[in-house]
């Protein structure tokens, strides 16, 4: 290894090298890729008794937080008129996929400004390749 | 009781079968080389010490390089002593032999012994877990989080020994007991547990079962 930084610098990248090494083996493989302000599925293994059925959890991907094993994202959804969120483990084994319905079109990384809207204004322009 | 000393690399967190997010320590140890056997003859009791982290020669002094030299090794940095250094096997130990990271199976517990990072002179709640004042208004006034009393009056007159105070905290010899091994990773001489474990990233820490 070569880096410019000086030998604690080195120390430090050669044990976060290490601590990656540990967490790819728990990382999903398959994901698609989405962001905030995708419209998502989460297709969630739940357990009842000895029966695994599959949760679908629909709503719009409002962030994407941490890195590696810890990454999270969250899924804000319109219930009955009362907003839900939900908050899952990008490599939890829980999650059995993840469809994305729709790409959505925003500035921002976080839009947590959809928590004060609803209706039209809570409206997300479509991302077109 | 087998052992290995091994530095700290940090923390992370992997997942178990069941979906469930185990918070995980990640310790390097890479193979450590039995520095010297103490025999009853020649010490007075029996040990096994063992020794890790390769220091320069140039660094070390004549007696530690001869030492060393003993057990066919290079000067190391660490050394620890354990007193009934075996499994259940009829293994026997050798004078210049590795102990590496294969001791430890997943699913064993473990205890890791290290020094916990310092925290500055610290108040008894956060020291020894005082629960302060409780009260914030009915006559209190920066109090909130005192120790109270520390003993009666004229008698004893004076203060007992061991009084717990506000003081230095930290920085002492600390061993966490029954952490459970998540993995053993051979080739890159790591051992995952699971929870925390005390010192510093890069600290020297013994893991011992």
């Amino acid at each position: 290894m070569n880096y410019n930084y000086g030998i604690f610098a080195a120390l430090k990248f050669e044990m976060m090298d290490l601590l990656k090494k540990v967490e790819s083996e728990y990382l999903t493989q398959d994901l698609p890729e989405f962001a905030a302000g995708d419209n998502v599925t989460v297709y969630y293994k739940i357990k009842e008794g000895n029966k695994e059925r599959l949760q679908p959890f629909q709503g719009t991907v409002i962030q994407r937080r941490n890195s590696g094993t810890a990454e999270t994202f969250t899924v804000r959804k319109m219930s009955g008129g009362i907003g839900v969120e939900r908050i899952f483990p990008v490599n939890s084994p829980l999650i059995d996929h993840i469809k994305v319905n729709r790409r959505g079109k925003v500035r921002r990384a976080r839009i947590f400004y959809l928590r004060e809207r609803t209706g039209k204004k809570a409206r997300i322009k479509e991302k077109r390749n | 009781m087998l052992g290995i000393i091994g530095k700290k690399v940090g923390m992370t967190s992997v997942f178990s079968e069941e979906g469930k997010n185990i918070p995980c320590t990640v310790i390097k140890a890479e193979p450590n080389v039995v520095s010297q056997l103490k025999s009853i003859d020649n010490d007075g009791y029996r040990a096994v010490q063992i020794a890790f982290d390769d220091v320069k020669e140039k660094n070390t002094n004549k007696a530690q390089v001869g030492h060393f030299a003993k057990a066919g090794a290079a000067p190391k940095r660490r050394i620890h002593e354990f007193k009934d250094f075996r499994d259940d096997s009829d293994h026997e130990i050798k004078l210049g032999e590795e102990v590496t990271v294969e001791i430890f199976n997943e699913g064993e517990f473990v205890d890791v012994i290290a020094n916990s990072k310092g925290k500055g002179f610290q108040g008894v709640v956060r020291r020894h877990g005082f629960a302060g004042v409780g009260d914030a208004t009915h006559g209190q006034h920066n109090r909130l989080r005192a120790p109270g009393s520390i003993g009666a009056a004229s008698f004893p007159a004076r203060v007992f020994k061991g009084m717990r105070m506000a003081g230095r905290m930290g920085g002492k010899r600390v061993k966490t007991m029954n952490l459970q091994v998540v993995k053993v990773i051979a080739e890159e001489n790591l051992i995952v547990l699971k929870g925390s474990v005390p010192g510093h990233k890069g600290a020297y820490v013994i893991v011992e079962k």
